[in-house]
């Protein structure tokens, strides 16, 4: 059997090369932080805080405001500066809690558990909600509500994706290398609160040195198999990695749970392993600043909250004024307008580009009919069309060709050799009719 | 949300932020560049004069897209290669030696009403190149279909004039091509050569498959319609073939003869007038040949490859709308 794969995708330069060798490090202490109530897809959460107030690191400072939502943590101690409405890596203007940090890094009290195998599937489900742990992969979903699935839906796979298929970033990848034990325990943790038997890690065959290390550290664990993947993106989308894994799909319009199949991100494992072993909430993550834009790429275990612009100056600076610089991944991630927005729950990455990298699509020209998008699709849709009809305003006729199927993974984009925005025309459509 | 003076250098748009090299001005050259081998070949077999031919058509056809777009004050795109393309494929369907007019007259119309009219690059239905063939050979019937024996280049224009093999295979029959040519190796050679009488570009099927190999190769067509298209052809030459009898055709020389290599992976395969989903480039590819056979053995022309292609084109949106991508997930229905 070779290496498995999905139908479609594509193969973009990695660039992963400016980055991967490098040692996850602290980065420097910011003066301040802006931690957003909206940092998860669902309901944003509500100040616990007040002006003036003294926080401690890893103080709850915003309640869920609903089942679909995660609670946020102070990530540094000090004195909160606002409570008010500030711009996120979209561009949205949300409500959040800004503190000053006051350098001294007290913890609040952390419920410390050297045995927390012991306790139950709820005990430590209450664990993974408590630390207001989400997605950590982009999506930011609330982790806690994949790990209840319905009685009527039963799971019986349990996938880390460790395939980190968008371009330059390399997070995921260092804290495989770095941290496989904690990972493989989070899967453990996460295996137990489902009452899966079977685990599953899938990383991109271009990352030897993280499946040599996962696969260190699952030696002796029967329940789990570490799979190497084809390196091809989206390899790491969820229903590709489900197909390539299990053989499972997911129909349109479905989720995960409905073929019995959960999948967390190697870096929720981790953060799961800290919140049941060390109560830790979710305050930090693995963030890569890199780009050929910036002039020292890092892999950076940054505060939630910590400006963006922090980040890049702590990483050199940006070699030119004029650049893009991209929240996430190249492929899927946000150009961002300023950079005095904050790093989120979700934020994996900081890709600068500088101008010559940039392909302008002011100008673009008609579809030739060539077909690559087709191929390159992998959720088997016609992107040609959908652009064709997007850009004449006939929306329902783009409905036809399933237009809510795609989710804008960006390869039909990647490959058009007339350089149309599909992806833009596809979420214009997208927002003129109803599904 | 504020944004400072130096935020405002920050360039802002919406994902994906990397693209493939790949433009629409390179395909359109590396295709033209793709047909230099039979180009060249045909310029060696039938002189300067197919040579000035082939160069006509493709001035003729740039200028009329340069010359259309600047009356009209439309944005230029006469660099992106696609006239160019147009111009030579035509050129290279022409017979070696028609008056000077006849260039000009194909060109103009292939790009001006088969392309422009329908709204330029990537809206045409029907092969630019084609129509223009199609116009030409229904307009000026006699100068279409004058053919010369190949000669050594650089000799006399006036060449002696020479049935096409499809010319003799429809009037006298398969055993008389054979003996024109002295025996079955030395026609399949000749054929493969291109030392024959036809079109300038279309005789050399050695040199054409070195241009549709390199094209496979680079990604730039696939085998879908070029296989489809010839096993249809060998299969129906083999089968009918041969008159009085069944299964007895010669599929090589139907294979080898006439504009079907040039048809198959150059002109079949054209992006904006073929289907773009693989399974409907089949069902194209073999209506193409099955059309061409039919003109071929029951039809009034030797040669069917052009006629085929225009009427497959009309096909295109249909199978294109029939064989819609299969969504990823969506279940087959299981029958009751």
């Amino acid at each position: 059997m070779g290496i498995k794969t999905f139908k479609g995708g594509i193969h973009p330069p990695d660039k992963k090369e400016l980055s991967a060798h490098k040692n996850i490090v602290p980065a420097a202490p910011p003066e301040r932080v802006v931690i957003p109530m909206s940092q998860h897809l669902g309901a944003p959460c509500k100040p616990l805080v007040t002006i003036d107030q003294e926080v401690k690191k890893g103080e709850i400072v915003g309640e869920p405001g609903g089942f679909v939502s995660a609670p946020v943590h102070a990530s540094v101690s000090g004195k909160v500066l606002a409570i008010a409405e500030f711009p996120n890596a979209m561009g949205r203007f949300v409500p959040s809690v800004v503190i000053e940090n006051d350098k001294t890094e007290t913890w609040t009290s952390l419920e410390d558990t050297p045995a927390y195998k012991d306790l139950s599937p709820d005990q430590l489900k209450e664990k993974v909600k408590e630390a207001g742990i989400v997605g950590m992969g982009g999506a930011a979903f609330p982790s806690v509500v994949k790990l209840s699935p319905p009685k009527e839906k039963p799971i019986d796979t349990l996938i880390l994706n460790g395939a980190e298929c968008e371009p330059y970033l390399t997070g995921d990848f260092r804290l495989m290398v770095e941290r496989p034990e904690e990972i493989i325990e989070g899967l453990k943790i996460l295996m137990k609160i489902l009452g899966v038997r079977r685990g599953f890690v899938g990383i991109e065959d271009n990352k030897s040195d993280a499946i040599k290390a996962i696969r260190e550290a699952v030696q002796g664990e029967n329940d789990i198999e570490v799979h190497a993947l084809k390196t091809k993106y989206p390899e790491g989308a969820e229903k590709m990695l489900i197909q390539v894994m299990t053989g499972r799909r997911v129909p349109p319009r479905a989720l995960p749970m409905d073929v019995r199949v959960v999948v967390h991100n190697v870096g929720t494992a981790y953060a799961v392993y800290e919140a049941a072993r060390y109560g830790k909430p979710l305050i930090e993550r693995v963030v890569t600043v890199t780009g050929e834009g910036i002039r020292e790429p890092k892999n950076l275990k940054v505060k939630v909250g910590t400006l963006i612009s922090h980040l890049i100056h702590d990483c050199g600076g940006m070699k030119e004024e004029k650049g893009k610089v991209i929240s996430g991944g190249p492929m899927m991630g946000f150009a961002l307008p300023s950079l005095n927005v904050p790093v989120t729950k979700g934020t994996s990455g900081i890709v600068v580009l500088t101008e010559r990298e940039i392909v302008h699509t002011l100008e673009f020209q008609p579809c030739i009919r060539c077909g690559r998008c087709i191929d390159a699709c992998p959720m088997g849709l016609m992107p040609s069309m959908l652009s064709i009809y997007a850009e004449r305003g006939f929306y329902e006729g783009a409905k036809e060709y399933n237009l809510f199927d795609c989710f804008e993974c960006g390869c039909c984009t990647f490959v058009c050799p007339s350089k149309r925005p599909i992806v833009q025309l596809i979420r214009l459509a997208k927002s003129m009719v109803k599904p | 949300m504020e944004v400072t003076e130096k935020e405002k250098q920050l360039i802002v748009s919406i994902s994906p932020h990397m693209k493939s090299d790949e433009t629409t001005s390179r395909i359109m050259w590396t295709v033209s560049a793709s047909l230099l081998p039979a180009t060249t070949m045909g310029a060696y077999f039938f002189g300067p004069r197919a040579t000035l031919t082939v160069a006509l058509c493709i001035i003729a056809a740039v200028f009329s897209e340069y010359a259309f777009q600047r009356i009209l004050k439309k944005h230029g795109t006469v660099n992106d290669g696609s006239a160019f393309l147009t111009g030579l494929l035509l050129g290279m369907n022409l017979p070696p030696s028609v008056p000077f007019y006849i260039p000009l007259i194909g060109s103009s119309v292939a790009i001006i009403i088969a392309k422009q009219m329908f709204g330029g690059i990537g809206c045409n239905i029907f092969n630019p190149a084609l129509i223009g063939r199609a116009f030409l050979l229904i307009s000026f019937p006699k100068f279409l279909t004058i053919w010369h024996a190949p000669t050594a280049a650089f000799v006399k224009i006036d060449a002696i004039t020479a049935a096409t093999p499809l010319g003799i295979l429809k009037e006298e029959g398969a055993a008389r091509l054979i003996e024109v040519f002295g025996d079955k190796i030395n026609l399949y050679m000749q054929l493969l050569i291109g030392h024959r009488a036809g079109s300038i570009g279309e005789t050399s099927a050695l040199a054409l498959l070195v241009g549709a190999a390199f094209l496979l190769y680079r990604g730039y067509i696939s085998w879908h319609i070029p296989v489809s298209y010839l096993g249809t052809v060998a299969v129906i030459a083999w089968i009918f073939g041969e008159k009085g009898a069944l299964f007895a055709g010669d599929p090589i020389m139907h294979l080898l003869s006439g504009g079907l290599i040039l048809g198959a992976c150059f002109m079949a395969t054209d992006y904006v007038t073929a289907p773009s989903v693989r399974k409907g480039q089949i069902l194209f590819g073999i209506g193409c040949g099955f059309l061409t056979m039919l003109i071929r053995l029951k039809g009034g022309y030797p040669e069917g490859v052009m006629f085929s292609i225009l009427i497959m084109n009309c096909f295109t949106p249909l199978i294109d709308r029939g064989f819609k991508a299969k969504v990823f997930g969506v279940q087959k229905k299981k029958k009751e």
